[in-house]
């Protein structure tokens, strides 16, 4: 087992690889502690992702899906294991990446525009580029009448594009998506997963993309990284052998059978959380 | 076959719209304001008359019209203006005075849990210490001039904006940090577009509630200590017996009370404008 070891901006910089983008997590662990003691929610997690890929995270609730997320981002650090980046570091030795959550991303105050902008706003874009490039991106979002309005006026679905928009418009190469349709309804679910793919397509950039959403993960990603329970473990990698570019190919026979055999792997785990709580 | 109605001719049947067929809310803005203000000349009415009858004292609850007269003779020789004025920066410099050194303390409670630690015993002890008790110390300190005064006032109107501001920031969500934290933002960027703008609506409410204990304790400061202001005339009043004048100086508080939640609730709706009107707690 690997000492406790901070995201090492050191290390990174030796690292060179023929790929440009790219982290890799490696043997990850999380402990975190609650009132009634120490809980595992990671142990053992390692995988990498390079080049312009989109790779899905599926497992039952609670399996510390979201906290991995964070772990890449930066935002918390391991308790095992490291995570490397072959991008390179922003400040503070945390990697440039963007989040999208799955509600109230969006800053209330700020504009639909300046939420766009933030991304490169922070990267340092000085403010008449930064603004004309997020109006040509809210624009490609279909949000180019509601640029100078406030995330009150939207609804969730538009929310989440500003959302979207901002991470892809920013320079950020690393793009950690946790649930960003979890709260929205199927119909508007099945549109924004759409633009998601031709927005993805058409940029380079790689994307984490966590969902509990079986088909949703098939339906997206060129490998689908199954989860067990509690504490969270990679239990198997599958590869999604669906060509690029793809329009959400939700009637094929093959994301079916990927999506049940996926379900197969994933219902003893599920059963088992509901029958402990 | 059924009629169905073409563009150009008229449905059968009323379409509805909702812009001119919604009923008005129950009690608008201005209509609310006028039944207040009804409701208080009816009260005024009714006190007049009674006083005019002397059914009761004239000498303990002197006719509303006795009042507007000591008012507006108050007002014409200058005297009321100056006492206001008095009052007035008394109220404002310790607003700000206590109320900036609140909202930095509370802004980084808010923000670190070490210093949250550290200082939260710290406040909740000297919380409940009434600060006009702290008058005779101060004046010791800084001596019986202004200064003492307007300190005691700071005193007051820092804790309720510390607490308020401190709440503003943790009731921020932190997917909003993660977000910025995950674009790189510095210290600086995190404060200016995710602690300040977030806090808003609460600080907005601590200065209200600042405002309002700086008001309380200016005029206690001056009833006790003070030959100046609207608090020293209140106690004037009182000691000659000049009731008329109680009510006169209790009136101009109460209308500088209003004045000041307006101008306050006039540069929020400007400076915010992404608040919803329930946000603009001020």
């Amino acid at each position: 087992m690997l000492a406790p070891q901070a995201i090492d901006a050191q290390r990174h910089r030796t690292m060179t690889n023929a790929e440009s983008i790219g982290i890799r997590c490696e043997a990850v662990g999380s402990v975190y502690h609650t009132r009634s003691g120490a809980i595992r929610a990671l142990e053992d997690v390692s995988f990498s992702a390079h080049g312009h890929e989109l790779v899905s995270i599926v497992g039952p609730s609670g399996c510390g899906k979201s906290t991995l997320l964070r772990i890449i981002a930066g935002l918390r650090q391991p308790t095992m294991g490291r995570v490397l980046y072959e991008d390179g570091l922003g400040k503070k030795g945390r990697p440039r990446s963007g989040l999208v959550f799955q509600e109230y991303g969006t800053f209330p105050w700020m504009s639909v525009l300046d939420n766009i902008a933030f991304g490169l706003e922070m990267q340092g874009v000085n403010r008449q580029e930064r603004r004309a490039r997020a109006m040509d991106f809210a624009e490609r979002l279909g949000l180019g009448s509601f640029v100078h309005h406030y995330p009150r006026d939207l609804s969730v679905g538009m929310r989440q594009r500003v959302d979207i928009g901002r991470a892809f418009v920013s320079e950020a190469s690393v793009l950690l998506m946790d649930e960003p349709f979890g709260s929205m309804d199927a119909q508007t679910r099945w549109v924004l997963q759409a633009e998601l793919l031709r927005i993805w397509q058409a940029s380079r950039k790689l994307v984490v993309f966590i969902t509990h959403d079986i088909e949703e993960a098939v339906l997206l990603a060129d490998r689908v990284l199954v989860m067990s329970g509690r504490p969270g473990m990679i239990r198997e990698e599958i590869p999604v052998p669906i060509a690029r570019p793809r329009d959400i190919p939700r009637d094929q026979q093959c994301v079916r059978d990927i999506t049940w055999r996926i379900w197969r792997l994933l219902e003893k785990e599920v059963r088992i959380g509901l029958s402990i709580r | 076959m059924a009629h169905l109605a073409t563009p150009g001719e008229r449905s059968p049947h009323r379409i509805v719209d909702p812009l001119v067929d919604t009923p008005p809310p129950p009690l608008s803005e201005i209509r609310g304001r006028l039944i207040a203000a009804l409701l208080a000349l009816a009260l005024m009415g009714v006190w007049e008359v009674l006083a005019r009858t002397h059914l009761i004292s004239g000498t303990f609850l002197p006719a509303p019209s006795v009042i507007l007269r000591t008012l507006a003779d108050g007002v014409l020789s200058g005297e009321m203006l100056r006492a206001l004025r008095v009052t007035l920066l008394r109220v404002l410099g310790g607003l700000v005075l206590g109320g900036s050194a609140g909202l930095v303390l509370g802004l980084a409670m808010g923000s670190s849990r070490s210093i949250r630690l550290v200082a939260d015993p710290i406040i909740a002890a000297l919380h409940p210490v009434p600060k006009l008790a702290l008058l005779p110390l101060f004046m010791m300190f800084f001596g019986l001039g202004e200064s003492s005064k307007i300190i005691v006032v700071a005193a007051a109107a820092f804790f309720p904006m510390l607490l308020s501001a401190m709440a503003g920031v943790r009731q921020i969500n932190q997917v909003h940090f993660d977000v910025a934290r995950s674009y790189g933002a510095s210290r600086r960027q995190m404060l200016t577009r995710v602690v300040l703008p977030g806090s808003l609506p609460m600080v907005l409410m601590g200065t209200r509630l600042a405002a309002n204990v700086a008001f309380l304790s200016a005029i206690a400061v001056e009833m006790v200590s003070a030959s100046t202001g609207l608090g020293a005339q209140l106690w004037f009043s009182w000691q000659v017996l000049r009731v008329d004048l109680l009510f006169a100086t209790i009136t101009v508080i109460a209308l500088l009370g209003v004045g000041l939640s307006a101008v306050l609730r006039g540069l929020a709706r400007r400076g915010a404008p992404w608040l919803d009107e329930r946000e603009i707690t001020i």
